[in-house]
């Protein structure tokens, strides 16, 4: 008896307390930099693309949802051909993400994607690359690559030593 | 023709409170539970129950192919009538009532005596088992529980030296009758409770056990009759608590009497959401076991105690 009182008198006393309720479209939440949600392509700070098609994001994912068609520009700088994200079947895992190794494809603090018709959560490139370079700044792939793309010359690359005069060696 | 005004205005006034107690009970249990209720619909949500009854307007009317027709239609009908009638002895003021009663409360409890019928027909008619099942636990707590709601209200009776709403409202000017009747106030509201089949003893539905109990079947306005009727069985019972135990419209003259009823009975509406907002379901056993070891004896002795002082101080 005395503890059906009980509990009548502290579920009234909930009244006095604050909601748990978030009013979600009115009051968007705080999402933290590093949150997974809608997955950019992003650029060089030069405003080159810096995916390489080199296939190790659509070869992480673990739903398959990533394809994407390696191409050759005429200095022989490898882009994606095309690059599809079905997000109807992503996962937000950000696998692709830690597998790319030029942080071309990045996820971003935005989970608002609904859609009406199932297409349309088919990303194709256009939709997918963005004008800037994401989470990372300043960050040039080809600045730190072996290979010239016509980015930097020899020796020119950060941390990287100007090439050795073998023939200094030899004298 | 002022008697046709008070018919149509406390059936107004009932209907109205019934409905708007859908978004009352919802907010409240939002309020009781940390959270908002329904506020999308208008100010604070309060439309809500006008698209709610949109609604159900227009959802399919379904009686199964295996129901027993009549039957069936007729149920809701009876839970709204009974209730609906039994409004028509309630004293809202001293002259704002419909029909003055001497035998009022004999009249509220014959009344709800009948409303098991429809619970009882609609089980029945569904032919279906939960359905059945639903209705067979309704009938039993209901008759259970209304054996000590009438040996509950006998103090009252007694103290005010009559059957008639009015004359015991009255009766209460110098003190309400919760003082001297308190075990009595306690029982009548516990067999209110199981009386409208709210939780805690909204076992003939126990939407856990039996899909929804006797109104499993039902399904556009019938299930919104049955759905009504239980917010103007709230509604009814508040009132007569009010009237029997807590003075009527009774109050400090600086207001209406009329504005005293209704801030009372709508103080125990509000009771008996937070009741349900805060206790779980009692197994079918334990009610009954409540009901017939504990209420009833505790009703019969608050019987003989009454009499007794009441010969004393003759």
């Amino acid at each position: 008896m005395i503890s059906i009182l009980r509990s009548i008198w502290f579920t009234f006393l909930h009244a006095f307390h604050k909601r748990e309720t978030r009013g979600y479209p009115e009051k968007k939440p705080y999402l933290p930099p590093r949150y997974r949600g809608r997955i950019i392509l992003s650029r060089d700070p030069d405003g080159k693309e810096r995916c390489v098609a080199c296939n190790l994001c659509a070869a992480a994912c673990p739903v398959d949802c990533i394809a994407l068609q390696a191409a050759e520009d005429k200095d022989g700088r490898r882009y994606p051909e095309f690059f599809r994200i079905n997000f109807s079947r992503c996962i937000f895992c950000g696998f692709c993400e830690e597998a790319c190794p030029t942080y071309a494809i990045q996820l971003t603090p935005d989970f608002e994607m609904g859609e009406y018709d199932r297409q349309n959560m088919v990303y194709e490139k256009e939709h997918l690359l963005i004008r800037g370079e994401g989470k990372y700044h300043g960050y040039n792939f080809y600045k730190v690559a072996g290979v010239d793309m016509g980015v930097k010359g020899k020796g020119d690359g950060d941390n990287e030593e100007p090439p050795v005069d073998l023939k200094r060696l030899i004298h | 023709m002022r008697y046709f005004f008070i018919i149509v205005g406390v059936l107004l006034i009932a209907l109205t409170i019934a409905a708007g107690l859908i978004w009352v009970e919802r907010r409240l249990l939002g309020l009781f539970q940390d959270r908002y209720g329904p506020n999308r619909v208008g100010p604070f949500g309060l439309i809500q129950v006008l698209a709610d009854m949109i609604k159900i307007f227009f959802k399919e009317d379904w009686i199964p192919p295996f129901a027993d027709k009549p039957v069936f239609v007729m149920a809701p009908g009876i839970l709204i009538g009974t209730i609906l009638l039994t409004f028509a002895v309630i004293p809202f003021t001293g002259s704002f009532l419909v029909l003055d009663s001497n035998i009022g409360i004999l009249f509220f409890l014959g009344n709800s005596s009948l409303g098991v019928y429809s619970i009882v027909l609609g089980g029945w008619a569904s032919n279906n088992k939960y359905s059945l099942l639903g209705s067979i636990r309704a009938s039993a707590q209901m008759l259970t529980y209304e054996v000590f709601m009438g040996l509950s209200l006998v103090g009252v009776v007694m103290m005010a030296d009559s059957f008639s709403l009015r004359e015991i409202v009255e009766a209460q000017r110098g003190m309400w009758f919760v003082i001297p009747q308190f075990f009595a106030f306690v029982i009548f509201f516990i067999a209110g409770i199981a009386e409208t089949h709210r939780t805690p003893f909204d076992i003939p539905e126990a939407e856990g056990e039996l899909v929804a109990g006797y109104h499993t079947e039902y399904s556009g306005m019938k299930f919104g009759m049955f759905f009504v009727g239980e917010y103007l069985g709230v509604t009814l019972i508040s009132s007569l608590i009010v009237t029997l135990f807590f003075g009527g419209w009774l109050g400090p003259a600086f207001l209406p009497p009329a504005f005293w009823f209704f801030f009372k009975t709508v103080c125990f509406i509000c009771l008996f959401i937070l009741v349900r907002a805060s206790l779980p379901r009692p197994r079918y056993d334990q009610l009954m076991e409540v009901g017939w070891k504990i209420l009833l004896p505790l009703a019969l002795l608050n019987i003989l105690i009454t009499g007794a002082v009441l010969i004393y101080l003759k």
